[in-house]
């Protein structure tokens, strides 16, 4: 490949870039994120249909709620559970859409 | 925004699952016309910047919190098809290990975040791209980031109409409306600014991997590329 005129970007580095951006803002700035319920939660809960809501089938998962089961350090267990969800969220997403992409050389 | 097990009756959830299964069913063929050896690792990091954003709740006062949807976000970037297919993967993701959103809601919350999140967003920024198509390419970020706005209160306006078709519990509607919309008319104002300027960050790096984007693509200088077969 030739030389840009301007240098940009590659695709490779764009992604590791944003993988890396990613990892921090689940794996460290989730430990800040507001506790508070969110919008929905709070109607529900104002209105008196909160209590409608049952316990979740996932409820027994090692990470329900954004945690990791026997990490007591609450910042640790919330962080460690953000790497594994962006983890799995990488796998799915990036073998998904590997999978379903046209190759260049088809004709569609 | 993320309905748990049992604010909906079955029917309802059993209709909402039909629904999101014909969407994502059509998206995964429809995607294949976005998707290409390039934009294909930008729709996974899509994918994975929705559900960091998604643990990344803000205040929006009274005791409540708001998080990034990111409909319109992820169709601007990589596509509405795509976009589908992402949020998909990430409520799927949340609902089965981190008991984020129901199971049983599983289809109502792919209605509301990977159907009328991503389509309204999709629809919105179209719309406005059409209005000021001679600002080009450096409007691309504003008007995601205004489809952002519009598309929160539409999905929390979806919901309420669902919970008038199946809510278990009798609640006045006008009041549930009026609540949904005043809350998450402010969390679109966040959903709006992390757009704007997740949008602007590949914009300014990779401005020729944006789908919403194409056609737009200001004065590129040509590149001289050897070894591409004729």
């Amino acid at each position: 490949m030739s030389a840009a005129p301007h240098r940009r970007v590659s695709t490779t580095r764009l992604v590791v870039v944003g993988l890396a951006v990613c990892a921090v803002l689940a794996g460290v700035v989730s430990a800040w994120a507001s506790s508070n319920p969110d919008g929905l939660e709070y109607v529900a809960e104002s209105l008196g249909f909160l209590d409608s809501a049952r316990d979740h089938g996932s409820a027994g998962s090692p990470f329900a709620d954004y945690g990791t089961a026997g990490v007591d350090d609450a910042r640790l267990s919330g962080g460690l559970a953000g790497l594994v969800g962006i983890a799995v969220v990488a796998v799915v997403a990036f073998g998904l859409m590997h999978l379903l992409r046209r190759r260049s050389n088809d004709d569609d | 925004m993320h309905v748990p097990d049992g604010f909906l009756n079955a029917p309802t959830s059993v209709a909402t699952s039909v629904v999101a299964a014909g969407a994502v069913g059509l998206a995964l063929s429809r995607a294949r016309r976005e998707l290409d050896d390039r934009t294909a690792p930008l729709a996974g990091l899509v994918a994975v910047f929705v559900f960091a954003a998604q643990m990344l709740n803000f205040p929006v006062g009274a005791g409540t919190s708001g998080h990034l949807l990111g409909g319109a976000l992820a169709a601007v970037l990589v596509g509405p098809w795509t976009a589908t297919l992402c949020l998909t993967v990430v409520l799927a993701v949340q609902s089965l290990l981190f008991a984020d959103g129901g199971i049983t809601a599983l289809g109502t919350n792919v209605v509301l975040m990977a159907v009328v999140g991503v389509w309204t967003g999709w629809l919105v920024f179209v719309g406005l791209r059409r209005l000021v198509r001679s600002a080009g390419v450096r409007a691309v970020p504003a008007l995601a980031g205004v489809a952002a706005v519009v598309s929160v209160p539409v999905a929390a306006l979806t919901f309420t109409a669902l919970y008038a078709v199946g809510g278990h519990a009798p609640i006045p509607l006008g009041e549930l409306a009026a609540a949904m919309l005043g809350w998450h008319t402010v969390i679109g104002l966040g959903e709006g600014v992390i757009t704007f300027l997740a949008v602007g960050s590949i914009i300014a790096t990779r401005p020729d991997l944006v789908h919403g984007a194409r056609g737009l693509t200001a004065a590129r200088e040509l590149e001289i590329r050897t070894g591409v077969p004729a």
